[in-house]
């Protein structure tokens, strides 16, 4: 079955206190679709006049939203997922052709994470609280939590609905205004997403504004403005943004990606059961949203003596993807993000080659018959050598990078060979094994036995060069707002000492 | 004469110049990692991005300084970066994108030859 091509208008403002804004300076730029490379709309080409308007806009918002009980806001918070749900379908459909992802993802992923984000949100701040300490006969000390104000956000373009939600949900359950800056691959969803929610939020609790990084996003994380920037992306610009929240002193969250370990012990392979098809699955996984997930298990390292059985299974299900129109409900891959990610990815298979890694399945393009002019790649297992690039940097395409070890000890200095420290998979029926593995891997989140998992109530975030602080979770409540300590006594002397 | 790690083509010098008319000023680039749009190289007017203490300038490209964080040099070291420009939507601070076009890095591997041979990088 495959779905309607979505329709937009022809073009769509900033989301700005509460209303549609046109751009200061009233220009535009085309939204292309990577899955036919043609226009689908033109959105807001914003500038630092419209991060002022934007900032300003979320500041007198936050004048009524700030001071709002939780009791309303987490109201407002499910409202919000209400009305996303009754629009899942049609946002997933955008959400795809924005972003060239099968639909079968948006509508079963994408979408109901980013829904649930809202209502665990809107949950756990009914059920927390500050504390409270006698610290003796007559002084109490009380930890309140009080919103940090105005907070900019940037967001990148692989799951552009549910990044909103993780970067939104917390800052506006905490008490927060935001002013979000979504990708410039995928500026469209949100703005259908905002059509959907406006009536249910207040005034400018949540600012949207579209525009390219050097010309909208720069301003927006110097901006005098904001009391905190969140970002999502790569290594450079994460430095620049700590480098501009310096200059303004405010704190930043970064997640900076990943070149997430996969392990594979031989013990999966003592039964050919449900659980060993789970571990393949596991591995598969790489393909999930064409790889192009900050937690992408990119590197599988599987104990040699199971490698050719358990290889040769794994290859039968990824010759199974099926590719092709991205709205059709059975297609399991889509289509890259962008022309620039789809030349980068097939220069890093060429890379691969070069460097004398094995080529097993994949490393080409796909040739799709529906859309001769998408950004589609085959999906890629190379064997090779942990030093090779390919098992180093972060290709952001449906790659992966096999490699063998002999026992656990070589596993875990393989797997934390590297920069970075999002995500890792264990995969063991030991539990020894998975004890010592997910304790030794330096990374934010490890899956045990598991793999792509991202439920609300679990932390995520990176060691290493992949980044600062954690999203997701209740914890993360903590990221956007200040702690103030109201010191009280209720002894009436003094203290004697003039 | 050495060889060069880093290299340009015509179409990469002559967005170089079309970014110097435009900004005004000298410019620099800066090879990213990480996700998304990790892994390219990304161009700055020359006093916005603070190089760090731990950057290797590993060559220049119709005259702008090409950074590398070291740590990251260490796996590119035996690879030749060629930088090239492609038509599309990146995203990042990179002042090129607003233009719609996007510069990447095109890497092979260095032959034998040419590792003997290599520039030499200077750290201050």
């Amino acid at each position: 079955m495959a779905y309607t091509k979505p329709t937009f208008k022809a073009q769509y403002e900033n989301f700005i206190g509460g209303e549609w804004v046109a751009p200061v300076d009233g220009n535009y730029f085309e939204a292309v679709s990577p899955i036919d490379n043609q226009v689908m709309t033109k959105v807001a080409q914003s500038n630092k006049k419209d991060v002022q308007v934007a900032t300003d806009a979320a500041w007198k918002g936050f004048e009524a939203w700030g001071k709002t009980s939780v009791t309303e806001r987490s109201a407002v918070l499910n409202k919000i997922a209400d009305a996303m749900e009754a629009n899942l379908e049609m946002l997933a459909i955008a959400e795809s052709w924005d972003n060239g992802k099968a639909i079968r993802e948006t509508i079963n992923a994408d979408l109901p994470l980013a829904i649930d984000h809202f209502r665990y949100f809107a949950g756990v701040i009914r059920s927390e609280a500050g504390t409270v300490a006698d610290l003796d006969n007559s002084t109490v000390s009380q930890e309140v939590h009080e919103p940090l104000g105005v907070v900019g956000q940037i967001i990148p373009w692989n799951f552009p609905l549910l990044m909103a939600a993780w970067k939104i949900a917390p800052a506006i359950a905490a008490g927060n205004c935001v002013v979000l800056k979504p990708a410039e691959q995928t500026p469209v969803s949100i703005l259908l997403m905002m059509e959907v929610i406006a009536d249910v939020l207040p005034a400018g609790v949540i600012n949207i504004i579209n525009g390219f990084g050097p010309e909208c996003g720069k301003p927006l994380a110097l901006s005098k403005g904001i009391r905190k920037i969140g970002f999502t992306g790569e290594t450079t610009t994460g430095r620049l943004i700590m480098q501009y929240a310096s200059e303004n002193i405010i704190p930043v969250t970064l997640e900076l990606g990943g070149k997430s370990p996969n392990v594979f012990m031989e013990s999966i392979m003592d039964e050919d059961d449900a659980f060993f098809d789970k571990a393949i699955e596991g591995l598969v996984l790489f393909a999930f949203n064409q790889g192009e997930v900050c937690t992408c298990p990119s590197r599988a390292l599987i104990q040699e003596s199971i490698y050719e059985p358990f290889m040769k299974r794994v290859l039968e299900r990824v010759e199974a993807i099926k590719m092709g129109d991205p709205l059709d409900a059975s297609t399991m891959m889509g289509a890259q993000a962008s022309t620039d990610q789809y030349e980068k990815i097939l220069n890093y298979i060429s890379i691969g080659k070069e460097e004398g890694a094995e080529l097993l399945i994949g490393g080409e393009k796909f040739d799709n018959k529906t859309y001769p002019d998408g950004c589609f790649i085959k999906p890629t297992i190379f064997k090779g050598d942990n030093k090779m690039r390919i098992f180093q940097e972060e290709i952001f395409g449906p790659v992966l990078s096999v490699t063998t070890f002999k026992d656990i000890d070589e596993a875990l200095e393989i797997a934390n060979d590297t920069l970075y420290g999002l995500g890792a998979g264990v995969w063991t029926r030991n539990v020894h094994e998975m004890q010592k593995l997910t304790r030794g891997i330096e990374a934010g989140r490890v899956w045990a036995n598991c793999y792509h998992a991202y439920p609300s109530h679990a932390s995520f975030g990176g060691y290493k060069l992949s980044g600062i602080g954690r999203e997701t979770h209740m914890m993360m409540l903590n990221n956007y707002r200040h702690t103030k300590n109201i010191l009280t006594s209720y002894d009436e002397n003094a203290l004697g000492f003039f | 004469m050495s060889t060069k790690r880093v290299d340009s083509t015509q179409k990469a010098n002559d967005l170089i110049d079309r970014l110097r008319e435009k900004h005004g000023t000298e410019l620099m680039f800066h090879q990213s990692g990480g996700c998304c749009d990790g892994s390219a190289p990304m161009c700055f007017e020359v006093g916005d991005f603070m190089v760090g203490s731990r950057d290797l300038k590993v060559g220049e490209i119709h005259g702008c300084e090409f950074f590398m964080a070291e740590d990251q040099y260490e796996y590119m070291k035996n690879t030749h970066i060629l930088i090239d420009v492609v038509e599309g939507r990146g995203s990042s601070f990179s002042i090129e994108i607003p233009l719609g076009v996007r510069f990447i890095a095109v890497s092979r591997l260095f032959t034998a030859d040419e590792l003997i041979n290599l520039e030499e990088i200077v750290i201050d």
